[in-house]
């Protein structure tokens, strides 16, 4: 089990290495290019190339990427050229954002999406299964995008109940984080009820359920002690992985509703070329979704004594 | 404890089960009357969907979502069960009846510990504490004689071998103190000699319990030895019931008559009294024919007779002899026996194969943190060791062992699939121990075949029968022009008796029969010098083995051709094979021709084998050699035999230390034990 | 590459194996797949179409801001579904959005099939040291959160067709070899393989003719989902400014474009987004349906 984690975590590490070389060598190759992305285009050549002489951009390549990534490791990422001021400052808080964002997402959809799931999959085929089914079917089929048109048309144009941003210019604000988290919950339950239905259908078929069954156990504690065990350790895995989509989704969802978050920090980021803010936004992004990736390796291989043990 | 004699324990009165499907109802059992007394073993037998599995579904009123009972009663200790309520219900089942199951590792929950799903039962039921239900636990683990219960309770289904697995769904069964114990093929996933320790295990446990049994198999030798009575099942009906002596010495449906018939017995034999397999085969529930279901597959069959109305069952003189025929009176009431083949055995010719001290090992790598401190991360699972045989042309020569004994290694080595570690194979005069089949002649791959065990893998659901084997004669370069393959994929056809037309079906539109003769012409379509079959009828019921078991020697003498017949099954093997060769634990214990092998001197494995066969023949006595223990790891083999482990004839420490010699009891026959040969102590011949 | 030519060269047997599957049969027994197909079916006929029902040119000025139901006042007809900032009328370029999305959507689903399919080949059938460096490739881009990726890709490669392509094919290839090289994994060690090796086969005829036809149920249900997917990355990119450039009618530019105004004016995004949503609709419910039906039988 030791050996395995610290596997894990050098594949990680090993992963993490790759995605930086790539994203070093995708941004940062061509010095000319980041002397025109930092000083702006109208910049003159002298300019360009005393930043860079300032900057050791006149270093091998291979040279530069190791003071990079020394550079990222000890969390100096570099100046934002659109906010300026250090990356670290807009990024920390950016991403507590999108954290609290993210938790509430979670702590809604968890509960809904395994309870429906379970309750579809335990019998399945029923009316209860179809319905929802049907239902979760039609919810992924809804795009972050749109179910935020949707919503913001329903409660806010129409119904006036909500506000239509979720800017918290004013300070935190409860409201206006109902309609984010709302859309993120309603693309992503009906996936994860419908992994959940699907392991818990899987498991209700099993031989071990009616042996279970056929020893004389009441029907709860068939359900409770011998399916649940079984049948939650497939979504388990699924809403680890959740989480590498959620980060999809808030780029959307802040972008929408003009939330301040990581998302739309990313999104803006790209957008004008802000080149340390898109190499700091990416690699915290695939830190957190490869660090969620390994977390969900090892949970599995933890919750399933058949691997633990073996 | 045994209930009362008035009131039968069990009483199944013209039981109807039909599922529901989109296409339909399809009965699945048909007037299905059977009755048990307390105490009394009852074996349920006959071919897969026969509908004996639900039979024991309905006794425990679980028949899943489209299942149902749509005729008839099974009333329990005078109480009908369909109106028992789904507390009622909830009350009978483990406590009441209890069942058992073939597939041990399916049956227990992987995530749960032994003990959990043991203790559970008592708690449940009896409402006892969780300490009384672990005492009650261990001391049922004991009886069902598990060495170390507290070690049991605490481990996970997957740490422990399957029959210690299936010993602990019994002990699961008999927590609940049951007067009714159903077992569906209980011993059908397990080796030969595990089989035989729980079917020992069983019967003693019937009798010191009390309990009635409810046993179903495919197997007649397993239901003669654990059973009183049986009940013989033909597409949803029971066809023939009555105490075993008399349907065993006077079975008098045809198709009785007819699986006695297919089942290789010892007094078979393969050119005198061959095997009669029963023409045709299982009709679909819902192309089953007019009247006798069996009519169409009947040598006794008479038009305007044996197809009007559904036949009942008729009493015979004999006491509770029952038989669903008309004109059972009119037939004798034997076993089948075959006529001698027409044609002359060929002469076995020059030698095709020989195997030298050949090795094959695998690497296995051990990530776990104390392998790399002790320097063992790379170990060798010995999967052959020091293997020599030899076959000569037109020969059939069998490889018999357990799972895991390296049989089906050394077919993988043969045709190219592994390479050997170490030691010689020469194939009509090459080595080809080292030469991986990409680098094979196309000339030495068509003259080395294989037919595969599964029907339902050995042919490509994606493509057509013709297409299947046409492949195979352009690549051997038997034909080329497209009208001389479909011609001799014709051939092929006709050889394995098969219709003309098939050449356009899809696999999914065969039986499993019809499969593994498709498999067995793609063997023979390059004109093979020998064909390797891996288990070729293990997969299949007893009839449709029986048909495909003379087919294959048909053709293989009409050929030729060098058979290597890789088999568990020593009943099979003692039928169709020249010479024998046994293996453990991928060493060969004992080599030589048939008769040698079957006959003492044995090696004290063989031994042990040929007594753990059970056979459908009350005339026969066996003595019984129950082995104890768990066959030993690959990865870590004992030092000595590798059989000392287990062994009941262990002569003393030497079988611990030093690998035993190789002693010739006759010329060619050679047994691998530290016994001499002169001190064997004999018995009567079991088979 | 004779190995390939090798492969190729089937004599039928390929053809037999891709045979249209009889799948608009079965799914007749499916009403939740009827449905999709039906949805779908709406939508390859409106995008078919196009020049001959879409009331007005989809790029002209007409008339802003007008809601629906409203007469054009220079001319005939009227603004069924309303005109969007600039006055362009909101059907017509629903409808020829329509062609966009099913022009792009299957382009960059089959891309990416073609790139997975042939890695998922080669990682599960070679196993060994093959595997472990495509599984590694195929780790590292899964572990960016997909959007992260395309914006990533799209700002560095510009936002065109064609990027939007090459962009999908890199995101969803690595998925779909996952899931073809679980199905080698499972299908080469099935006994028809070992008799295609041991009669001397090559690799590639063997990945090919053997394993593939047979891997194509779950396959099929997959392209079926992954086109809903795809169909929602295009909208996503074109709301997020990354799509086609305007002024193609482009269902995710048209959200973009009036989403500053959505709260004034619902309908100009409203619109667009049910369309999407639809369509998306329409292929999971197919791929549903087809799932259900595999299990049957």
């Amino acid at each position: 089990m030791i050996i395995f984690i610290v596997r894990r975590l050098g594949i990680m590490a090993l992963t993490m290495v790759v995605v930086s070389v790539t994203l070093f060598l995708l941004l940062e190759f061509t010095p000319g290019n980041v002397a025109t992305k930092v000083l702006g285009p109208y910049s003159s050549e002298e300019q360009r190339t005393l930043w860079l002489e300032a900057h050791g951009y006149f270093e091998p390549l291979w040279v530069r990427y190791f003071s990079w990534l020394g550079n990222f490791v000890t969390g100096d990422f570099g100046e934002s050229v659109r906010f300026k001021v250090p990356v670290a400052e807009v990024l920390w808080p950016r991403l507590w954002n999108t954290v609290v964002l993210g938790f509430w997402v979670f702590a809604v959809m968890i509960p809904l999406s395994l309870l429906l799931g379970v309750l579809a999959g335990m019998r399945e085929g029923s009316a209860l299964d179809r319905s929802i089914s049907i239902t979760s079917i039609i919810t992924t089929s809804i795009p972050e995008f749109a179910s935020a048109v949707f919503l913001a048309a329903i409660f806010v144009f129409w119904l006036g109940l909500l506000p239509g941003t979720s800017t918290m210019t004013g300070g935190f604000d409860w409201w206006q984080l109902v309609l984010p988290v709302m859309v993120l919950v309603i693309y992503d339950f009906g996936y994860v009820a419908r992994m959940t239905r699907a392991s818990m259908a899987e498991v209700m078929t099993t031989p071990y359920i009616r042996t279970a069954i056929l020893k004389g156990l009441p029907y709860r504690h068939v359900i409770m002690r011998h399916a649940l065990r079984n049948a939650l350790i497939a979504p388990f895995t699924v809403i680890m992985l959740q989480i590498n989509w959620l980060l999809s989704g808030v780029i959307v969802v802040e972008f929408f509703f003009a939330y301040k978050g990581f998302g739309a920090l990313l999104l803006e980021a790209s957008l004008n070329q802000d080149i340390y803010l898109i190499e700091a936004c990416a690699m915290v992004a695939v830190f957190v979704a490869a660090a969620t990736q390994t977390l969900a390796d090892v949970g599995y291989t933890y919750l399933n004594p058949r691997i633990r043990f073996s | 404890m045994t209930a009362s004699t008035e009131t039968p324990l069990l009483e199944i009165e013209g039981l109807c089960i039909s599922y529901f499907t989109r296409a339909g109802e399809i009965p699945a059992v048909i007037d299905f009357s059977l009755t048990l007394q307390g105490g009394e073993s009852v074996g349920l037998v006959g071919e897969s969907g026969c509908g004996k599995s639900t039979v024991a579904m309905a006794i425990m009123q679980y028949m899943g979502r489209n299942g149902a009972i749509s005729a008839g009663s099974i009333r329990f200790k005078g109480r009908e069960l369909s109106a028992l309520g789904r507390n009622e219900l909830r009350q009978l089942r483990g406590a009441e009846v209890a069942m058992i199951y073939q597939e041990p590792m399916a049956a227990l929950n992987p995530s749960l510990t032994i003990g959990a799903q043991l203790t559970e039962v008592p708690i449940v039921h009896e409402g006892i504490s969780r300490s009384a239900a672990k005492t009650r636990a261990l001391e049922m683990l004991s009886s069902v004689r598990l060495p170390d219960p507290e070690r049991l309770l605490a481990a996970y289904p997957h740490q422990i071998s399957g029959g210690q697995q299936q010993r602990a769904v019994i002990a699961m069964a008999l927590l609940g103190k049951p007067s009714l114990l159903l077992l569906d093929e209980p011993t059908t996933a397990l080796d030969v000699t595990v089989e035989a320790s729980i079917v020992k295990l069983i019967a003693d446990i019937s009798r010191e319990f009390g309990t009635a049994l409810l046993y179903i198999s495919h197997n007649m030798g397993l239901i003669l030895e654990t059973c009183e009575r049986v009940c013989v099942m033909y597409s949803g009906e029971a066809v023939e019931i009555g105490d075993i002596e008399d349907v065993f010495r006077h079975p008098s449906h045809p198709y009785t008559q007819g699986l006695f018939g297919c089942i290789p017995l010892p007094s078979c034999d393969k050119n005198a009294r061959p095997l009669v397999p029963i023409r045709g085969q299982l009709p679909l529930p819902h192309e089953r024919p007019q009247g006798c279901f069996f009519g169409p597959r009947c040598d006794s069959f008479r038009e305007g007779l044996c197809d009007q109305d559904l036949i009942p069952m008729a009493a015979s003189e004999r006491t509770r002899h029952l038989v669903r025929c008309v004109r059972w009176r009119d037939l004798p009431s034997e076993r089948r026996v075959g006529k001698a083949r027409p044609k002359t055995p060929a002469q076995i010719g020059e030698e095709v194969l020989r195997a030298e001290g050949l090795q094959k090992y695998y690497p296995v790598h051990d990530r776990s943190l104390s392998a790399l401190i002790r320097g063992q991360a790379v170990r060798y699972v010995k999967a052959n060791e020091a293997l020599s045989l030899r076959a000569q042309a037109s020969e059939t020569v069998a490889i018999v062992g357990e799972s895991g004994c390296g049989k089906s290694t050394f077919a993988k080595v043969l045709m190219g699939l592994e390479t050997a570690t170490g030691g010689e194979l020469v194939f009509a005069g090459d080595d080809i121990s080292s030469r991986p089949v990409k680098k094979r002649s196309q000339k030495q791959l068509g003259s080395l075949q294989i037919v595969f065990q599964n029907p339902n893998d050995t042919l490509n659901p994606s493509h057509t029968v013709g297409a299947q084997i046409g492949r195979v004669i352009r690549k051997f370069g038997v034909e080329r022009k497209p009208g001389k393959v479909r011609d001799r994929v014709y051939d092929l056809l006709d050889t394995v008796k098969l219709p003309r037309d098939f050449y356009k079906r899809r696999p999914r539109q065969l039986s499993g029969g019809q499969k593994q003769r498709i498999g067995i012409a793609r063997a023979f379509a390059g004109n093979p010098k020998m064909v390797v079959a891996d288990e070729p009828i293990s997969a299949l019921d007893v009839s449709v083995a029986a048909a495909v078991t003379e087919l294959l020697m048909d053709i293989q003498q009409d050929h030729g051709t060098t058979l290597l017949f890789i088999s568990h099954d020593l009943s099979v093997v003692h039928y169709l094979a020249d010479r024998v060769v046994v293996m453990y634990l991928g060493r060969v214990m004992e080599r030589g021709t048939t008769a040698e092998v079957f006959a003492p001197p044995y090696h004290p494995y063989t031994e042990a084998l040929l007594s753990a066969v059970p056979i459908a023949d009350p005339d026969i006595q066996k003595r019984e050699i129950v082995l104890e223990g768990i066959v030993p790891s690959a990865l870590n083999p004992p030092k000595g035999c590798c059989f000392a482990t287990r062994c009941p004839r262990k002569i003393g420490p030497i079988c611990d230390e030093e690998p035993p010699p190789f002693r010739e009891a006759a010329p060619k026959h050679v047994i691998s034990c530290h016994i001499p040969l002169g001190e064997d102590k004999r018995f009567p011949t079991p088979c | 590459m004779t190995d390939l030519v090798d492969a190729l060269d089937t004599r039928g047997m390929v053809s037999s194996a891709v045979r249209a599957v009889s799948f608009f049969k079965l799914l007749r027994e499916s009403w939740v797949g009827m449905i999709g197909t039906g949805i779908i079916g709406f939508w390859v006929v409106i995008a078919l179409l196009a020049p001959l029902i879409a009331p007005f040119d989809p790029n002209t000025p007409l008339q802003p801001f007008a809601k629906p139901l409203t007469e054009y006042v220079n001319g005939d007809g009227i603004f069924w579904l309303g005109t969007d900032h600039l006055g362009r009328d909101i059907l017509s370029r629903v409808i020829w959005g329509s062609r966009t999305v099913l022009f792009y959507a299957p382009l960059a689903t089959a891309s990416a099939y073609f790139v997975g399919i042939l890695m998922g080949l080669a990682a599960g059938y070679y196993r060994g040291r093959v595997d472990e460096f495509l599984s590694f490739l195929a780790n590292v881009i899964l572990s960016f959160p997909v959007l992260v990726l395309y914006i990533l890709v799209i700002t560095t490669i510009g936002s065109s067709g064609i990027n939007i392509v090459i962009a999908i094919t890199f995101a969803s290839a690595p998925g779909i070899m996952r899931i073809v090289r679980g199905l080698v994994l499972d299908l080469r060690n099935r006994d028809y393989v070992a008799a295609a090796q041991t009669r001397g086969e090559s690799s590639w005829y063997i990945m090919l003719v053997e394993i593939l036809p047979n891997a194509r149920g779950p396959l099929i249900v997959d392209t079926c989902l992954r086109l809903g997917y795809v169909v929602i990355t295009i909208g996503v990119l074109g709301f997020l400014g990354l799509g086609l450039p305007p002024p193609a009618p482009d269902w995710g530019g048209m959200i973009n474009e009036a989403r500053s105004i959505a709260l004034a004016f619902p309908h100009m995004t409203v619109i667009p987004c049910i369309a999407i949503s639809s369509l998306v609709l329409g292929f999971n419910l197919l791929a549903d349906g087809l799932r259900e039906i595999s299990l049957r039988d």
